[in-house]
């Protein structure tokens, strides 16, 4: 079994702790006074999303994670489970809810994911950065607006609802931030 | 040609960093010739070390170990009549490494003939009014009053459990894996997790009168709770400087040797050879005195508005 001791503590190393895997963010080494050394370390949970302080004696020893972000196209939705296929490797993972969790509305098919795999299942989805997608519903806006300003409410084909410049019509395509749910620009078709 | 592929052979430091480095000591140096404090040097390979068992020495060969610092060959010094005396030195110490650490450092450290706590404090105002070149905003506190009025705890009287109740419901349960039932290593831990975090970055902050068990080499008081003689200086919340009103009573630093030595024995670290001419010294006589170690690098961070030591240094461990 893998373990890593605190002096290899670094943001982005996977751990288990308290039988969750999780993410360091940042670790600091504190040697107060003249007391013992440790270190004073933000974890997040992989599985909860929630971010805790934890303090380590410094040399103490955690197993390490068995978690790989690894990059894969998103197949399609059977209802229960959204599955997602490794293209280098061609093999396929099914991610239930908890794992695709807010992911779902942006997913389109085909379209490249990060899957963070905790032993080799699914733990958590990233949609991309920006996706492209079809408006699937939205008020007919005044024509010859072309302004940013004001905008309205338009449903994706994905079911995400997305505040849109008055100008963007149904069926057509739009590119949108998914860190942010903001509308990015128009796509040409 | 050929490549080597590395290009982490540059200084992390700035040129500028250079220049205020050298003006710094520059300062330094002029600041103790005007007092008259003597400038020494003191070996850095030592065939004796210091056995605090929070202190990890860098052994060199089958018998040699780079110092933690210069404090036991200055005081051997002092016992011979040396005078007021003061060192700019490298120091030493493994596994320290750090936004705020490096293993090798730079300590300034003086000592001060009959100087009391109180006037050492003084002085290093006054040092450090000259390498800041502004007024600072200055605070002193007694360790029981910064502790308290953060904690609601008395550390003169606090027993490990109550330290460790209170780690605990501040949501750090794991924090008995780092200081198991030793009292003093509780109050350091409790110390830089809760109350160190809220000192005010732009005061600098003299700390006094410490909890008997973290005496280390500085004297007790005669009250009825004894305190330790001793103070620590903080700046931007960083700890900068430890002084003492130095003990100089060979028996009493003896005992105080073979309780390290003992911990270490019961926390499974090596043990190391005690300084018996250290204590020789002591035996001679060592004249009333106080003394302090600051440390340069974090003096120059604290200058500079630094965030990471690595801005200080020209070559950090990683670089080294």
């Amino acid at each position: 079994m893998a373990t890593y001791s605190t002096n290899e503590f670094k943001g982005g190393l996977k751990i288990m702790l308290d039988s969750a895997p999780c993410s360091i963010i940042e670790n600091e080494f504190v040697r107060p006074g003249k007391g013992p050394a440790f270190s004073r370390v933000k974890i997040r949970n992989l599985k909860t999303g929630r971010v805790i302080d934890r303090t380590f004696k410094s040399g103490e020893t955690v197993e390490a994670a068995d978690v790989m972000e690894t990059e894969m196209a998103y197949l399609y939705a059977d209802g229960e489970f959204w599955h997602f296929m490794n293209e280098e490797s061609y093999e396929q993972y099914a991610a239930d809810e908890t794992a695709v969790g807010d992911a779902s509305k942006w997913l389109k098919e085909q379209d490249k994911c990060t899957v963070t795999l905790w032993n080799g299942a699914p733990l958590s989805v990233d949609p991309p950065n920006f996706v492209e997608l079809k408006v699937a519903d939205t008020d007919p806006g005044l024509k010859g607006d072309t302004s940013g300003g004001g905008g309205k409410p338009a449903t994706m084909e994905t079911g995400a609802v997305v505040r849109v410049p008055l100008f963007v019509q149904i069926d057509e395509m739009v590119k949108i931030d998914t860190r942010t749910g903001e509308y990015a620009s128009r796509v040409k078709g | 040609m050929a490549n080597t592929g590395t290009n982490d052979w540059p200084p992390t430091c700035s040129a500028a960093l250079l220049h205020k480095r050298a003006e710094l000591y520059k300062t330094i140096r002029s600041f103790f010739e005007q007092r008259s404090v003597l400038e020494v040097e003191t070996p850095i390979l030592s065939q004796a070390t210091n056995a605090d068992p929070n202190l990890a020495s860098f052994p060199v060969g089958d018998s040699l170990y780079l110092q933690t610092s210069p404090e036991f060959p200055m005081k051997r010094l002092l016992a011979t009549g040396s005078g007021s005396i003061y060192q700019i030195t490298k120091s030493f110490r493994r596994s320290e490494s750090g936004r705020f650490h490096n293993p090798e450092f730079t300590l300034l450290e003086w000592y001060r003939l009959d100087f009391g706590v109180q006037q050492l404090i003084d002085e290093v105002v006054d040092l450090l009014k000259h390498c800041f070149n502004l007024s600072l905003n200055i605070e002193v506190n007694t360790y029981s009053e910064l502790f308290f009025n953060a904690t609601d705890i008395d550390p003169h009287t606090a027993g490990v459990d109550e330290l460790q109740q209170y780690a605990s419901d501040k949501g750090s349960p794991e924090a008995v894996t780092i200081c198991g039932r030793r009292h003093s290593d509780w109050l350091d831990y409790i110390f830089s997790q809760y109350i160190q975090p809220t000192l005010d970055k732009d005061t600098l902050y003299f700390v006094t009168d410490y909890p008997a068990c973290m005496a280390m080499l500085a004297k007790l008081s005669d009250e009825d709770i004894p305190k330790a003689k001793r103070f620590e200086v903080y700046y931007r919340q960083l700890e900068l400087a430890n002084g003492y009103e130095e003990l100089t009573d060979a028996n009493i630093q003896r005992a105080r040797f073979e309780a390290d030595q003992l911990c270490r024995k019961g926390q499974g670290l090596e043990a190391v050879p005690m300084d018996q001419r250290l204590l020789a010294a002591l035996e001679h006589g060592l004249p009333s005195c106080s003394g302090v170690a600051l440390g340069l690098d974090r003096l120059l961070m604290s200058m500079t508005n630094a965030s990471s030591i690595d801005e200080v240094l020209s070559f950090p461990i990683q670089r080294a």
